[in-house]
């Protein structure tokens, strides 16, 4: 796997396209996007249901293949690199947060945490999985499983998580969409605070516009074209 | 670049532990599985290995001494005898014959197996009698009159009491003493008669010791201690090469019983493989269904950056770890199993089996219990690996890949050709085994695609115009449903059930028709040359005159073929009978028996006197690939004979009149001394009569009467019957596992479906109609395909191996539809009935 260049973006998109079978036929997803995200940078995704957000960002995580095009992620070819190398850049590089938490059932906060550090082979994955739930505000519920947990709580642990191996590029999916305003709030706050201490550049999609506006750009997607950027429209502005 | 650090195992290790923190929810059908199948294998070969360990320890007692020596029609030579007890400490000779035992009245008779013993009876093991309880003097001659123990079966058949006297030949004897167990009686298939033991002087001077007739003198041997049994048999062998007698000892003590114990500890083997192999469609469904459950969980792992060998790793760990629980439950109930039917059928065999922990057949059921888990789990497993990590943002569009890659299927064949090797290597009817698992490769792959073809099918069906019916057949094809395996599982048990009803059913028939159609009505053996007149006088006398066949009847004993010894030859097992001890074999100078036919070579002229030629019976001469022209010795009243083959002949065994497989030319064998056997056609009415009057004018003379013969056959089917039952029930029971299961892992999308229909207005009668209609479908398809098959299956039997005719029997079909029908409704409406007692809130509120 490469070495990260600190001098070119993060994220960079070229021409990707992805299509995908269905049984009603071929689904023509991404349709040629062509997208940069610099280092550090906090980039909010929007656009209506269906239009390609998620999977531009399972393409970014290397979760999804595409059908053609680049994409290259903290210097690595996404698009050539191997299923373990993709495997290693998500556990060293990359925390994802979704919107249903994805927190695994049968483990307590902690271990949730602990878990892409001790894939790392971090000796002392377990105190500092302690300490990014205190980092969240979760000191108190370590041994609590997820089902002990709120919603909030739940996404807290989620964000603990994702930051755990302090990645360049954090993935966020809808993190408030199964939380009330309050708390959805709470956890954003959570996230921008982790985002700044760690350096990571943000790639959050959203349906809520005041969230979008946190983000220092925010992207459109229609029908699985990028067709608006507003830090680009503000610059050509 | 490596994906994996040096602590991946260890952390495959701990992500399995606390995944297992969840319990052993939804592995219950697994665990159920699993454990029936090898507690079956572990219990059966736990019990096979108590009873031949009572085999070797009782070995002497049941052989009678440390090797016994049997000779036919003739006693041992003096130097045999010099010999004998010269390198011995002890020789007991003992005569066996039939006779027939008369109340001194001469109101009643009865057939016996009569023992002859000498004063060193029993050599070793004891012979516990009621009456007089001292077996000597149960048996000396008292005030002029010998005394006889007999079994209790003669004295009700003659209503006798101990102290009356009975009439054995030209004597009368007074009955002292019941026996209680004799300790070295073999278990024959057939015994014509109870036992009747006596003093071997005393069956001298019945005068039923004639030239020819059918005796067996055994001479049983203790052995000093520093003479092992191998070498002195070996010693006796180069000492007499011509003797003619089979020896027997401590390896082949109770040959019979060893013989039912290996082909019923190999067949019971067989009924723990099967339900293995049916619980193993149960074992996969239950790990597809934990994956399915643990997509979030692997997704959400491939996202963490967790490698697809992790992700394998810690599922084959969780699953071998539950695995290990249900072969651990399985083999306790193996352990405990044996103990249970030792005490309900311990008393019906003649052996004390020794119970205890046996290691080999444990090993072997765990063995067994790893590769089925390990052929059935594999595949979903490696599946679990190809969930991506994207699942978790959203409903995947392209679905996830059936075919878990080339690497996956190489090790499940290979794995499953171990498994297969291993039930043949392990058992020791190998045959069975290999036609075992030919057959269940052939069963597994035919219901597989069975299943397949009907979920294709149903899918294509035009709409019908009930919403009820059509809901019904949806849900046959709907993705994930229980289809495939309930045919597969549920359809393997019911097709071995039909199957032996309707096995059952032609050969009851066939017998049945051989008992109404030109079947003889009575055997009468041992006829002195001198008595073959007045049998055919009594014959021509009775009104309406008896229709007859005498022929002349000699035991001999195959000793070699084609020059090659017969210990030396290894004999197709079907055929293995023609060296196994005396055959009865007959001369003629006429032509062939009839109706048999010369399918190769040619009979002897009339007149024939060249050198001794032999007629084989065809299907034989093939297993031993015997051609005309070849020699056979056959060893006749100790004196070796050689024999060329003139031709071989097409006997059929089942008009079950005299069929001899090897039949003479007139030569040398004519001159022996011999007697003749008879057969005797005649009604049913008149049976008694003339078994009387043959019996009463020729005493010496054994009358076989074939409907008790036959009786003993339906006896013997029946329990073969009840035996095979016992695998279709097996096979039945882990197929209800498997559609448990398979109800049980729908159950979650049943409830959804239910609560979506309720919400559209459907009402609860509506959705058990619907269901049950659903499962009534799926038990009739199931049903139909097992009619099908195991009905087909004894079409080939009756018609092409057995060459009998064949019937349909609707009885046996209508039971599988009903059974079929019974476990799918009734475990389908059980799921159904909670799907609907529900509440429809949880189910429509997001995530």
């Amino acid at each position: 796997m490469n070495d990260p260049d600190t001098t070119k973006p993060i994220v960079i998109l070229d021409d990707v396209h992805l299509r995908l079978d269905s049984e009603a036929g071929e689904v023509h997803i991404l349709r040629g996007v062509d997208f940069a995200v610099g280092r550090g940078e906090t980039v909010s995704i929007i656009g209506p249901s269906g239009s390609g957000k998620t999977s531009m960002m399972m393409v970014v995580a290397g979760l999804e293949r595409t059908t053609s095009g680049q994409v290259t992620v903290d210097g690595v070819d996404v698009t050539r690199a191997s299923e373990d190398d993709l495997a290693l850049l998500r556990r060293n590089r990359i925390g994802i947060v979704f919107q249903s938490f994805h927190l695994v059932p049968t483990m307590s906060a902690l271990e949730n945490v602990a878990v892409p550090l001790e894939l790392a082979g971090k000796a002392d994955a377990f105190d500092r999985a302690g300490e990014m739930l205190a980092a969240v505000g979760l000191d108190h519920r370590l041994s609590h499983y997820p089902g002990q947990l709120s919603g909030g709580e739940q996404q807290r642990t989620a964000l603990a998580r994702a930051f755990a191996v302090e990645p360049g590029l954090l993935l966020a999916d809808e993190p408030t969409g199964n939380l009330d305003g309050h708390t959805g709030e709470q956890v954003i706050d959570r996230m921008f605070e982790l985002c700044e201490r760690f350096g990571t550049t943000l790639m959050l999609i959203t349906h809520d516009p005041g969230l979008a506006g946190r983000c220092q750009r925010t992207v459109t997607m229609q029908d699985g074209i990028l067709s608006e950027d507003t830090f680009a429209r503000r610059r050509a502005g | 670049m490596v994906a994996t650090h040096p602590g991946s195992r260890s952390l495959s290790w701990r992500f399995a532990r606390r995944e297992l923190r969840g319990g052993l929810k939804g592995f219950g059908i697994f665990l159920a599985c699993l454990a029936l199948g090898v507690a079956a294998i572990a219990g059966v070969g736990s019990l096979a290995s108590a009873v031949e360990g009572g085999l070797r320890t009782d070995g002497r007692v049941l052989l009678g001494g440390d090797v016994s020596f049997r000779l036919t029609h003739r006693p041992a030579t003096p130097e045999q005898r010099t010999w004998l007890e010269a390198n011995t400490d002890r020789v007991s000779s003992i005569v066996e014959m039939r006779a027939n035992a008369f109340r001194e009245d001469g109101g009643a008779f009865r057939l016996v197996e009569l023992k002859g013993i000498d004063n060193f009876y029993p050599l070793f093991g004891r012979l516990d009698l009621s009456g007089e309880t001292h077996l000597a003097d149960a048996l000396m001659i008292r005030d002029g009159v010998w005394g006889a123990a007999a079994q209790r079966g003669l004295l009700e058949r003659l209503k006798l009491d101990v102290g009356d006297r009975i009439r054995i030949g030209e004597l009368a004897i007074e009955v002292r003493s019941v026996i209680e167990h004799e300790p070295d009686r073999d278990t024959n298939a057939f015994n014509f008669g109870p036992r009747l033991m006596i003093h071997r002087d005393a069956l001298t001077e019945t005068g039923l010791v004639q030239p020819g007739s059918i005796i067996r003198y055994y001479y049983r041997v203790d052995l000093p201690d520093n003479v092992s049994p191998g070498a002195f048999r070996d010693a006796a062998q180069a000492a007499f090469p011509e003797a003619g007698w089979r020896i027997r000892d401590l390896e082949n003590a109770a040959p019979n019983i060893q013989r039912f114990v290996d082909r019923v500890g190999s067949f019971m083997t067989i009924v723990g493989l099967t339900a293995l192999l049916v619980g193993g469609v149960g074992i996969s469904n239950a790990v597809r269904h934990f994956l399915q459950g643990k997509i979030a969980t692997i997704a959400t792992l491939k996202c963490l950056g967790a490698p697809t060998r992790l992700i394998l790793a810690m599922y084959l760990i969780q699953v071998g770890l539950i695995s290990l629980i249900g072969i651990a439950i399985g083999l306790a109930i193996g352990l405990v199993a044996p103990l249970v039917a030792i005490e309900i059928v311990g008393n019906r065999i003649p052996v004390e089996a020794r119970s205890g922990i046996y290691p080999e057949p444990l090993v072997l059921a765990a063995m067994f219990g790893v590769l089925v888990t390990l052929v059935f789990c594999l595949w979903p497993l490696a599946r679990a690996r190809q969930i991506p990590g994207a699942a978790l943002f959203r409903e995947q569009v392209a679905p996830i890949s059936g075919f878990p890659g080339w690497h996956t299927l190489a090790l499940v064949i290979l794995l499953a050709v171990i498994l297969a090797l291993s039930a043949v290597v392990t058992s020791s009817q190998p045959w069975l085994a290999g036609g075992f698992v030919l057959g269940a490769v052939v069963a597994l792959g035919t219901f597989a695609l069975i299943g397949y073809g009907v979920i294709h099918i149903t899918r294509r069906l035009p709409r019908v115009g009930n919403t009820k019916l059509r809901l019904a057949i949806a849900n046959l094809h709907r993705p994930g449903g229980a289809t495939g395996g309930v045919i597969m599982s549920l359809g393997m048990g019911l097709t071995v059930l039909i199957g032996v009803a309707m096995m059952e059913y032609n050969i009851k028939t066939e017998l049945d028709g051989a008992l109404r159609g030109e079947i003889p009505g009575y055997y009468f053996i041992d006829l002195q040359p001198d008595q073959v007149p007045a049998f055919q006088r009594i014959a021509e006398e009775s009104e309406p005159p008896v229709r007859t066949r005498i022929v002349p009847m000699l035991r001999g004993r195959v000793t070699a073929m084609k020059g090659i010894p017969a210990s030396e030859i290894v004999p197709p097992p079907q055929e293995a009978w023609i060296l196994r001890g005396d055959r009865g074999i007959t001369w003629t100078a006429d032509g062939p028996p009839d109706p048999e036919k010369i399918v190769r070579g040619t009979w002897w002229p009339p007149n024939y006197d060249g050198p001794q030629l032999v007629s084989f019976d065809a299907e034989a001469a093939e297993a031993f690939n015997l051609q005309v022209g070849n020699t056979i010795t056959v060893n006749v009243l100790g004196r070796d004979i050689q024999a060329t083959v003139a031709n071989w002949r097409q006997i059929d065994w089942n008009d079950l009149g005299i069929n001899f497989a090897m039949v003479f030319s007139p030569g040398i064998l004519s001159q022996a001394p011999m007697t003749y056997i008879a057969t005797a056609h005649l009604p049913d009415d008149q049976e008694i009569a003339l078994e009387t009057s043959v019996v009463n004018q020729l005493p010496n003379v054994s009358a076989i009467r074939v409907k008790e013969v036959l009786q003993g056959v339906n006896g013997i089917l029946t329990n073969i019957g009840v035996a095979v039952r016992v695998v279709a029930v097996v096979a039945i029971v882990a197929g209800i596992l498997v559609l448990a299961g398979a109800i049980a892992a729908g159950h979650r999308k049943r409830t959804y479906d239910a609560v979506v229909m309720k919400v559209l207005g459907a009402t609860r009668r509506d959705l058990i109609i619907a269901y049950a209609l659903e499962y009534g479908l799926l038990g009739l398809v199931t049903a139909a395909i097992a009619t099908g098959l195991g009905t087909g299956a004894t079409w080939f039997v009756m018609t092409r191996l057995m060459e009998a005719p064949w019937t349909f029997a609707i009885e046996p079909a209508v039971v599988t539809v009903a059974i079929a029908l019974a476990c799918t409704i009734g475990a389908g409406m059980i799921g159904t009935w909670i799907a609907l007692n529900r509440k429809a809130a949880p189910s429509l509120r997001n995530d």
